[in-house]
């Protein structure tokens, strides 16, 4: 199947149609949200809390005895957020850390999910549930209902966003700070973790208990490398998970028998991996090449103040001199010399070299000028 | 004379985890003075700044703000807290944090305009930063972050100005820079309390001083209370500082 194919696939599919859409809007709603987490380097709360709400499917599950993804999602939305007010509790109430307190409650909780699954296979109508895909998630089982209510939750936490922006923004840079200008912070605080937990709630069915937490953190991760705003970062990261679902859905697709979940975050990882590699601004390429030519100009200037104390010496400062003398002196090679002829630092007659104004000027002046353009 | 008071506080005792951290402090900071708070580490310095901002809940104790509780006098009162207590390579710009520091007048949801943004970059020319203003905050210096935080401050326009150790890891420049504006704002009739560790330059930037040790040793001003005696109660061993006056 070629790229057109798949295309014209997507818009004629009705199945496909939802899982690209279903993928697309859970990667731009945790992008979104999850550009918050990972600010507030709640990374792995992420991970705890889609972990927590393993034994609310199985409990809704139990309670109901057929499987319903709606009273699932409520499920798993309840021990999510116990789970979440737990790890908060541990933190506040006791001399735990918090990534002890996360891990606790991560792997209790799970336990505890496993446990009941295990239950629940053994009993007569357990095949039918098909419990067990929340644990990588499913994407074929997403229907067109479940991508409206995707929909509605991304356009209220967008809503959301949007209102209380100016708030969010400064209680994730300073927390403190917030609350003597007499905001409520508490209120911030919940409104942003029930939001993030019901994004990972959402995303349990697609991508699974295991996975959820990578969505959340991967485009978010992706987009900080190439921006240096907020609005930026965030707009970039749902793009990046949107992008992530779309292309997940397709390469899951187009190979029999791949599952979707893991794909999904594998591409959201090559986002990342691209992003750290190859961003301007933060990617290692660039600041391995900015390293490069610092250092070849601090070879460059040395060879020139070194010149320059020579040159000093002498009425004329652009008596010639031969380049034997700088043999002693490691910094040069032919090639520097002629980068420093290039830039009319200098003038080469054969064996002998003489300082131009401009470059006295220039080794004059250079520690002055480090000094400016660090204060600059 | 001072007669007005800016801030008074009684029996404020502190704790965390049921061990005291500010035992019984009574305190009334006259308006308008200049006022450093020493002691050594862990002597609840910077608690007692927060204690006052609300952001702690003491177990016991009264604070007002001339006469009322903090919560009804916040636009009175600015905070410049402690550079490394925020991860300064948050992404946003020099002027977008000044910017913070509106953000209190105008109350929720309400997103901040022309006067704001004019106000921001007023401030920002005052601590010497206007080249700055679109700088990603972690490409700044110690001392510039420093000075963007004071900005903030500054923006708030308030009668009491709270510094968690404004001089920490800054250059002389930038301190000379940073004393002059505190100076001038004193000037000006506001009161400033600022958590400060260099004894030497007690003398010559402050006009009142706060001694505090879990306990307040003394205050007052300056040319009375600040002698080896207080020094001494309040760190524990002999101290001797050459002051000059």
């Amino acid at each position: 199947m070629n790229l057109q194919e798949y295309i014209e696939l997507v818009f004629t599919d009705y199945t496909l149609r939802t899982i690209t859409l279903g993928t697309a809007v859970l990667g731009a709603i945790c992008g979104m949200l999850g550009s918050f987490a990972v600010l507030r380097k709640q990374s792995l709360l992420g991970d705890a809390i889609s972990h927590a709400a393993l034994p609310g499917i199985a409990i809704a599950f139990l309670i109901i005895g057929t499987k319903n993804s709606a009273a699932f999602l409520l499920g798993a939305l309840i021990s999510g957020l116990i789970g979440t007010f737990w790890i908060r509790g541990i933190i506040k109430k006791t001399h735990l850390k918090s990534d002890t307190a996360l891990g606790l409650i991560l792997s209790l909780f799970f336990g505890f999910g496993m446990l009941l699954l295990t239950y629940i296979q053994k009993m007569p109508n357990a095949n039918q549930a098909g419990l067990e895909s929340y644990l990588f998630g499913q994407a074929a089982t997403l229907l067109e209902s479940d991508v409206w209510l995707m929909v509605l939750v991304t356009g209220i936490s967008l809503v959301i966003l949007l209102l209380f922006w100016k708030e969010l923004k400064l209680l994730l840079f300073d927390a403190d700070y917030t609350k003597t200008l007499g905001f409520n912070i508490k209120f911030l605080d919940i409104l942003i973790t029930t939001f993030i937990v019901i994004a990972i709630v959402l995303g349990l069915q697609t991508v699974g208990v295991v996975l959820m937490s990578a969505m959340l953190l991967a485009p978010a991760a992706a987009a900080r490398q190439w921006t240096n705003s907020l609005g930026i970062m965030v707009i970039l990261a749902a793009i990046f998970g949107a992008l992530s679902g779309v292309v997940g859905t397709a390469i899951s697709a187009s190979h029999n028998n791949l599952s979707t979940g893991p794909v999904i975050v594998l591409v959201a990882g090559v986002f990342v991996l691209f992003s750290f590699i190859f961003s301007p601004g933060r990617g290692l390429l660039f600041r391995e090449i900015r390293f490069r030519k610092n250092r070849s100009d601090l070879q460059l200037h040395k060879t020139l103040s070194f010149m320059y104390n020579i040159a000093k010496t002498h009425e004329d400062t652009a008596h010639p001199h031969a380049i034997k003398i700088l043999n002693n002196f490691q910094g040069f090679t032919r090639k520097s010399l002629q980068k420093l002829e290039d830039k009319d630092y200098i003038k080469i007659r054969g064996t002998m070299w003489s300082m131009t104004d401009s470059g006295y000027h220039t080794a004059a002046n250079l520690y002055d000028q480090l000094i400016k353009e660090e204060d600059e | 004379m001072k007669d007005k008071i800016a801030v008074q506080i009684d029996d404020l005792t502190v704790a965390y985890n049921y061990k005291p951290v500010l035992w019984d402090i009574d305190l009334a900071i006259p308006e308008g003075v200049l006022m450093a708070i020493v002691g050594p580490n862990g002597a609840g310095k910077s608690t007692l700044i927060k204690s006052i901002l609300d952001i702690i809940k003491p177990i016991a104790g009264s604070i007002q703000i001339y006469g009322k509780p903090y919560k009804k006098q916040r636009s009175l009162v600015a905070y410049v807290p402690q550079k490394g207590s925020v991860d300064w390579d948050f992404p946003t710009t020099a002027l977008d944090v000044v910017m913070m520091g509106t953000y209190g007048s105008l109350g929720w949801i309400k997103r901040p305009g022309q006067k704001e943004k004019k106000a921001a970059l007023e401030a920002l020319e005052k601590v010497g930063m206007l080249a700055f203003k679109n700088r990603q905050i972690s490409q700044l210096s110690g001392g510039q972050q420093q000075r963007i935080f004071l900005a903030r401050a500054l923006v708030q326009n308030a009668a009491i100005y709270f510094m968690d150790e404004p001089f920490q890891g800054v250059d002389a420049t930038t301190e000379k820079a940073i004393i002059n504006i505190l100076k001038e704002l004193r000037k000006s009739g506001k009161t400033v309390i600022v958590v400060h560790h260099d004894l030497q330059t007690v003398p010559e930037y402050f006009d009142w001083v706060t001694f505090l040790n879990v306990k307040k040793i003394a205050t007052g001003p300056v040319k009375d209370i600040f002698n080896d005696d207080n020094l001494t109660k309040t760190y524990g061993i002999n101290y001797k500082v050459s002051v000059q006056q």
